[in-house]
C-alpha cells in the first residue's frame, strides 16, 4: 500500500517547463525567432525612445519620399516618418492580440477542464457550443461581432479572444480526460481533495505547456485576424494606427508606384507572425519528438 | 455498422451545429447591435412611433419567440433586408454568389494542383533540400497577410510588369459579360464560344485565385506530406521496396493511399477559402458575396454582413458534411469506428 502510494508520488510527471526552455536555447530557428519577439516587444515598449521620429509630426516637404538614409521606410502622404509610425503601431500590433491569447487562454482552460473533468451532459452541451463557433471561419465570426459590437480596442480584443475560446476548450478538454484517470489524479482524490482543488492544483498545470504552445500558434493568428479586421476597415482604425490599416492606407498610393507605403506594413505583420509560428512549431516539437520533421 | 445507418448519423450530427450556428447568427443580428427598431425608426421618432415599430418587427415578444421567428424566415430564405440597396439580401446574395463560387473553386483547383505534388515531393525527397525549400516556403506562406501577397502581386504584375489587367472585377470594361448559363464567367464564354470573354475573364481571375490559392497550398501541402510520410514508413510499402517494385510504382501506390485522407482536408481548406474571400475580392473588387457584405459595413448596414457569416458557416457544415459522406464511402473503415 505505502509502495503503491510512493511510486504514485514520484510518477508525477515533473515540470517540463525548464526542460522546454533548454531545448528552446539549442534550436538556432527557434531561438532566432524568440530573439525576434524579445526584439519586436522592446521595440514596442522603448517607441519613444527608439523611433528616429514623432510617429505624427508632418512635413510637407518630404511627403511621400521613397527610402533615404534621412527616412529609412519612406515618407507618406503627410510627410510623416514610416520608420516610426510603424515602430509605434507595433504597441497595438502586439499587445491586442495579446490580451486576447490570455484571455481566451484562462477562459478556455477553465471551461475546458470543468467539461473533461465533470463530463456528462454539461461536457455535451459545451463541445456542441465549441463545434458551432468552429463552423464559422475566425476572420469571418470577427467580422460579425465586430459589426455587432462596434470596433472599439476593447471590443476587438474581445472578438479576437471570442474566437479563440473553443480551441484550448477542446485542448484542455482532452488533455483532462487523459490526465484525471492517472495514478496521481487518483491519489489527490484518494487523499480527500475537493474537485476544484484537484483540477486546478494537481490536474491543470500538467496541461500548461500544450497549451503553451497552442497559445504561441495562436498570437500570430490573432495578429493576422487583426491586421486583416483592420485591412477591411473593421478592426483598429485612425488616428490609432496599427500594420493592417497602415497597409490598407498605403494601398491607395500603389498605383501612383509609393511601394513603401504598403509593402514594409504587411512585412512587419508577416515577419511578427512567422516569429510567433516558428517559436510554436520548435515548442511542440519538443513536447512531441514524435511529430519532428513530420508535421 | 451499415452504409445507411452511417449516413443518417452523419446527417443527424448536423443538427445540433446548424442550431448553434443559428442561435450565434441570431444573437449577433437581432440581440448584440443595440435596439433595431431604434435603428429602422431614426432618431427623431416619439416612443409611440417606436412602440409601433417594436411590435411590428416581433422586438417586444420574448427572445425564443424572435428565435423562432428567425429560423422560420431562414427557412422561407428570408435573410433580412439590405438597407443600402433597398431589397432582400438574398437576392442580392443570389447575384453576386456566381462570383464568389468561380473565386473559390478556381483557388482550390490551383491549390490543389500545386500543394498536392509539392507535398509528395516534400516527402518522397525527406530532409533533402527540396524538402527544407518547401518547408520554409510554407512556413513564410501561412505568414502572409493574405491581403498584402494581393497587393504584392497587383504591384508587381500590374504595376511593375504589366501582365495583368487592372484589378478591377471580373470582366475588362467595354466588355458584356457572356449569355449566362452557370454563372460563372469562364465556363460560360467556353461554352458559347465567346473567346473574348474567356480571355478576359481568365485574365481578370488568375491574380486573385492565385492570392487566395496562396493562402491554403501551404497548410494543404504540409497535410499531404505528413499523411505521406506515414504511409511510406508502413509495412506493406516496406513490402513493396522488398519485393523489388520499382520505384515509380511504389511511389505511385503510396501516393494513391495518401489522397484517401487528403479529401477531408478539402473541408477545412474550404474554410480558409471563405475566410480569405471577404479579403481577397476587397482587394481585387470581385462582386462577390464577400465584397459586398464588406462594402454594406461601410454604411452600416449591418443585414448583410450578418447574412454574410451565417451563409459561410452553413456551406462550411455543409461542405464538411459531405465530404464525410464520400469519405465514408470511400474507405469502408471510417463506417466501422
Amino acid at each position: 500500500m505505502t509502495d503503491s502510494a510512493l511510486s504514485a508520488v514520484s510518477t508525477r510527471p515533473k515540470s517540463r517547463l525548464p526542460a522546454m526552455w533548454n531545448r528552446l536555447r539549442r534550436n538556432p530557428v527557434t531561438f532566432g525567432a524568440l530573439t525576434v519577439i524579445v526584439v519586436l516587444a522592446l521595440v514596442a515598449i522603448l517607441a519613444p525612445v527608439i523611433a528616429p521620429f514623432d510617429p505624427d509630426a508632418t512635413d510637407p516637404a518630404v511627403a511621400l519620399e521613397g527610402p533615404s538614409w534621412r527616412n529609412l521606410l519612406g515618407t507618406d502622404v503627410y510627410g510623416r516618418d514610416q520608420l516610426s509610425r510603424l515602430i509605434f503601431a507595433a504597441r497595438l500590433d502586439l499587445i491586442v492580440p495579446c490580451c486576447a491569447t490570455m484571455a481566451a487562454l484562462v477562459v478556455g482552460a477553465l471551461i475546458g477542464a470543468l467539461s473533461g473533468y465533470r463530463g456528462g451532459w454539461m461536457d455535451q452541451l459545451i463541445m456542441r457550443m465549441v463545434e458551432a463557433v468552429l463552423a464559422f471561419p475566425a476572420l469571418v465570426l470577427a467580422m460579425g461581432l465586430t459589426a455587432a459590437l462596434g470596433n472599439s480596442i476593447g471590443n476587438i480584443i474581445l472578438t479576437l479572444a471570442i474566437t479563440q475560446v473553443p480551441i484550448y476548450i477542446r485542448l484542455i478538454r482532452g488533455e483532462m480526460l487523459r490526465v484525471r484517470e492517472m495514478e496521481y489524479a487518483e491519489a489527490a482524490r484518494a487523499v480527500g481533495n475537493p474537485p476544484w482543488r484537484i483540477v486546478l492544483v494537481h490536474l491543470l498545470p500538467n496541461c500548461i505547456p500544450p497549451l503553451i504552445v497552442q497559445a504561441t500558434l495562436a498570437m500570430g493568428f490573432a495578429l493576422l485576424t487583426m491586421a486583416a479586421l483592420s485591412f477591411l476597415g473593421l478592426g483598429i482604425r485612425p488616428p490609432d494606427s496599427e500594420w493592417g490599416e497602415m497597409t490598407a492606407e498605403g494601398a491607395n498610393h500603389m498605383v501612383t508606384g509609393e511601394w513603401w507605403l504598403f509593402v514594409f506594413p504587411g512585412l512587419a505583420v508577416m515577419i511578427t507572425v512567422l516569429a510567433f509560428n516558428l517559436v510554436g512549431d520548435g515548442l511542440r516539437d519538443f513536447l512531441d519528438p514524435r511529430m519532428r520533421g513530420v508535421r | 455498422m451499415s452504409l445507411a445507418l452511417y449516413i443518417l448519423r452523419r446527417l443527424m450530427s448536423v443538427v445540433p451545429t446548424l442550431f448553434g450556428v443559428t442561435l450565434i447568427s441570431f444573437f449577433l443580428t437581432y440581440v448584440l447591435p443595440g435596439n433595431p427598431a431604434l435603428v429602422k425608426a431614426g432618431p427623431l421618432a416619439t416612443p409611440e412611433y417606436l412602440a409601433e415599430i417594436e411590435r411590428k418587427m416581433g422586438l417586444d415578444q420574448p427572445v425564443w419567440v424572435q428565435y423562432g421567428r428567425y429560423v422560420g424566415g431562414l427557412f422561407r430564405g428570408d435573410l433580412g433586408e439590405s438597407s443600402a440597396t433597398g431589397r432582400p439580401v438574398l437576392q442580392d446574395f443570389l447575384q453576386r454568389l456566381p462570383a464568389t463560387l468561380e473565386l473559390t473553386l478556381a483557388s482550390l483547383i490551383l491549390a490543389v494542383l500545386i500543394g498536392v505534388p509539392l507535398g509528395v515531393l516534400s516527402a518522397v525527397h525527406r530532409d533533402t533540400i527540396v524538402d527544407h525549400l518547401g518547408r520554409i516556403v510554407g512556413v513564410a506562406g501561412v505568414a502572409m497577410p493574405t491581403f498584402w501577397t494581393g497587393l504584392l502581386f497587383i504591384y508587381v504584375f500590374f504595376y511593375v510588369v504589366g501582365w495583368a489587367p487592372p484589378p478591377l472585377g471580373r470582366l475588362a470594361s467595354g466588355l458584356s459579360p457572356p449569355t449566362s448559363i452557370t454563372g460563372l464567367y469562364v465556363i460560360d464564354s467556353l461554352l458559347t464560344a465567346n473567346w473574348p470573354a474567356l480571355w478576359s475573364s481568365l485574365g481578370q481571375l488568375a491574380l486573385p485565385a492565385f492570392t487566395l490559392a496562396f493562402s491554403v497550398m501551404a497548410p494543404l501541402a504540409r497535410m499531404v506530406r505528413a499523411t505521406m510520410l506515414e504511409i511510406l514508413q508502413s509495412d506493406y510499402i516496406t513490402a513493396a521496396w522488398a519485393a523489388g517494385l520499382p520505384r515509380r510504382r511504389v511511389i505511385g501506390d503510396a501516393l494513391r493511399n495518401a489522397l484517401i485522407p487528403v479529401i477531408t482536408t478539402i473541408g477545412v481548406v474550404f474554410g480558409f477559402l471563405m475566410a480569405g474571400n471577404a479579403v481577397v475580392e476587397t482587394v481585387f473588387a470581385w462582386p462577390g458575396i464577400g465584397h459586398y457584405a464588406v462594402t454594406a459595413l461601410m454604411t452600416k448596414d449591418s443585414g448583410p454582413i450578418q447574412s454574410f457569416v451565417l451563409f459561410v458557416a452553413i456551406m462550411y457544415v455543409i461542405v464538411n458534411l459531405v465530404v464525410d459522406l464520400l469519405y465514408g464511402l470511400v474507405d469502408p473503415r471510417v463506417r466501422l469506428g
